[in-house]
């Protein structure tokens, strides 16, 4: 874990400011704009390379939609989000490109990450073939086992289709997909929340031990505090579309300031 | 969304399911083999022998023999049997050249009797032509006219609506706009329009494919629309997002992510739209505008059948093609009904 001092001299790897995401809501007869929901409203954060940043935040305040911002799945109202220093807002199709190879996104609902028509071996190889287009088909199936080990799946496992395999084992898929370009950032966007207790912690495991090996950064996602309390060097605590406290993990878990910080945090199950 | 087993597979698991495959397969057998089944061709005509009523078949000599008939009445058509008298049937014997399949050469049919006899087993028309022949080849025209169409109908309807429902936009809205107003014209008035704007003469070919072209245009939005909405909403399912991501062309989105799964619902849709196709081209040929002579097609039979004489004097069985007509179309809706049960059991978007 790189120190605080360090951390704050370099540019940080992703920089996030003053990012408000508004979504029109449409009425009446003509389906006019009636209003916007203000789901994203004014945040700003940085992730310094190598570090876990947690976000959390009750169903709605907006998580989702500022990791969407991020990999460019939706518009940004206003803001500005930074890459290596390098502004990444303005960028059309193309020019964003190159950072798809270094941003890449795990999803929430692990049943409806996988296309269900697609074998394991194709669902990974897609990205392969996207950001390696040299590779022969045979490297490209050594790669995708490899991958496979490297979640704590098996080579047979390529053949398969989504269908066959558990929550925790598709999650796993997912995380594959996403270290197949070999990416240096992964906004996380609730990763566990869909599985039982028991597979979440292997899940969280398997992505810190993953961290370690490849020096990944995370952009961590989750609505209890628990699971980003555990993973994170920094935590910021969301809602309504505004960040209302942000620390170090263990300022926030020993002293929390705001209320609605302590709300979530009463709601962590002690043991 | 549980496609493990064949679609195929599932309809041959019901009832319903098998009785209509194996009417329509045997329509289709029918007319891909309708040169050897027909003793004569569309046009072989015998004056002498104009609305012949369908000849009776009997057992003499070691053979079947067909009954021979003279004209009784020749006012009313009446045709008498010949008693004791008939002419042996041969089977396998050369008759007129044809290719089987389109490839093979040959001139063999599976039944006919010696000229100047003839058979006629479900009768001839005004001109002395055997219906039965007629009616197989016409069945040629009606049943390939379907699936032309839906292949059409699938490829445009897929294309349009994929794109739609993945882009939105500018051209979603024009296209929705477009397809409902075609679909708001009542549609034999639209074909009416359509075909009157093309040559009344043309090849039974080019015939062919602008009334195939025409029915398509009229039926291709109903497909497009179920296809956007589809697209609409897989659009947003993880999957796509994650192809998104990871930098994926949104013409290979469309390709890999979105046709797999919406092919199943494409096929049905297009399906359903059967019973339109065989209805339009018959309804073209039963008002001269389409299929013309030589050629036959169940619709050009029936217009053929319009004269006050075939009512009057009882040639029920001019009126066969209208049953051919009836038993395809109602065999196509329950199959496209039984596909629609498979696919989307419960109606949430093949709702007619
Ligand atoms: N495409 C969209 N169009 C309109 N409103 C949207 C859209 N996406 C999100 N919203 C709204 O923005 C707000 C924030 O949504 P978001 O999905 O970011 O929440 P979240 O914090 O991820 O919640 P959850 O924990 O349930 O995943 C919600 O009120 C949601 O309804
Ligand atoms: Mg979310």
């Amino acid at each position: 874990m790189p120190d605080e001092t360090e951390s704050q001299s370099e540019t940080p790897l992703l920089e996030v400011k003053d990012l408000k995401v508004h979504f029109p809501v449409y009425g009446g007869v003509f389906r006019r704009v009636v209003d916007h929901v203000r789901a994203v409203d004014g945040v700003s954060f940085k992730v310094g390379k190598g570090t876990t940043v947690g976000l959390v935040g009750e169903s709605g305040s907006g998580k989702t939609t500022i990791g969407r911002a991020i990999v460019k799945l939706t518009h940004v109202t206003a803001g500005k989000i930074f890459y290596c220093g390098n502004e990444i807002t303005p960028l059309n199709r193309n020019r964003f490109f190159p950072y798809r190879k270094k941003i890449q996104m795990i999803f929430q609902d692990p049943f409806n990450s996988l296309n269900p028509r697609m074998r394991v071996e194709s669902i990974i190889g897609e990205a392969l073939d996207i950001h390696f287009p040299g590779m022969s088909r045979s490297e490209r199936r050594d790669r995708s086992a490899d991958l496979l080990r490297q979640v704590g799946l098996e080579p047979r496992h390529l053949e398969r289709y989504p269908h066959e395999f558990s929550g925790g084992q598709r999650q796993r898929i997912g995380i594959a997909r996403a270290l197949a370009v070999e990416p240096e950032f992964i906004v996380c966007d609730e990763p566990v929340s869909a599985l039982d207790v028991s597979v979440q912690a292997a899940i969280v495991n398997l992505l810190q031990d993953l961290q370690q090996q490849l020096g990944l950064t995370y952009l961590f996602i989750a609505h209890d505090l628990a699971v980003v309390e555990h993973i994170s060097d920094d935590v910021l605590v969301m809602t309504e579309g505004k960040i209302v406290e942000q620390a170090t993990a263990r300022e926030i878990y020993e002293s929390p300031r705001h209320d609605y910080t302590k709300k979530l945090l009463a709601a962590v199950p002690k043991f | 969304m549980t496609r493990r087993k064949g679609m195929f597979r599932q309809v041959l698991e019901r009832p319903l399911g098998v009785v209509v495959l194996s009417v329509l397969g045997l329509f289709y057998l029918i007319a891909l083999f309708a040169d050897f089944l027909s003793p004569y061709e569309t046009s072989d005509q015998d004056l002498q022998k104009t609305y012949h009523p369908p000849t009776a078949v009997f057992w003499d000599d070691g053979g079947l023999q067909v009954q021979r008939y003279e004209l009784a009445d020749p006012e009313v058509m009446g045709y008498a049997k010949i008693e004791g008298e008939g002419a042996p049937i041969q089977f396998f014997a050369r008759g007129f050249e044809y290719r089987l399949l389109g490839l093979i050469p040959m001139d063999r049919h599976l039944f006919q009797v010696e000229a100047p006899d003839r058979i006629f087993l479900l009768g001839s028309d005004e001109t002395g032509r055997d219906n039965f022949s007629r009616l197989l080849f016409g069945s040629r025209i009606s049943l390939s006219i379907g699936l032309v169409g839906i292949s059409i109908i699938m490829v445009f309807g897929f294309m349009i609506g994929g794109f739609a429902g993945y882009f939105g936009g500018f051209f979603d809205s024009v296209t929705m706009r477009f397809i409902e107003l075609v679909m708001a014209i009542p549609g034999l008035y639209l074909l009416l329009v359509l075909r009157s704007t093309f040559p009344e003469h043309l090849s039974p070919a080019q015939t062919f494919f602008l009334i195939v072209l025409i029915l398509s245009f009229l039926a291709w939005g109903g497909t497009a629309r179920i296809i956007r909405g589809m697209t609409l909403s897989l659009r947003n399912r993880q999957f796509v997002l994650a192809a998104e991501v990871l930098g994926q062309s949104s013409w290979k989105i469309i390709w890999k992510h979105i046709l797999p799964n919406v092919f199943s619902y494409l096929i049905v849709a297009a399906s359903l739209s059967i019973p339109g196709f065989i209805l339009g081209e018959a309804a073209l040929s039963f008002l001269g505008l389409g299929i013309q002579e030589p050629s036959a097609s169940w619709g050009l039979m029936l217009s053929q059948a319009q004269d006050m004489k075939v009512f009057m004097l009882n040639f029920w069985w001019l009126l066969i093609p209208a049953a051919a007509i009836f038993v395809t179309v109602i065999a196509f809706n329950v199959l496209g009904d039984v596909l629609r049960d498979i696919v989307d059991p419960k109606q949430k978007f093949l709702n007619r």
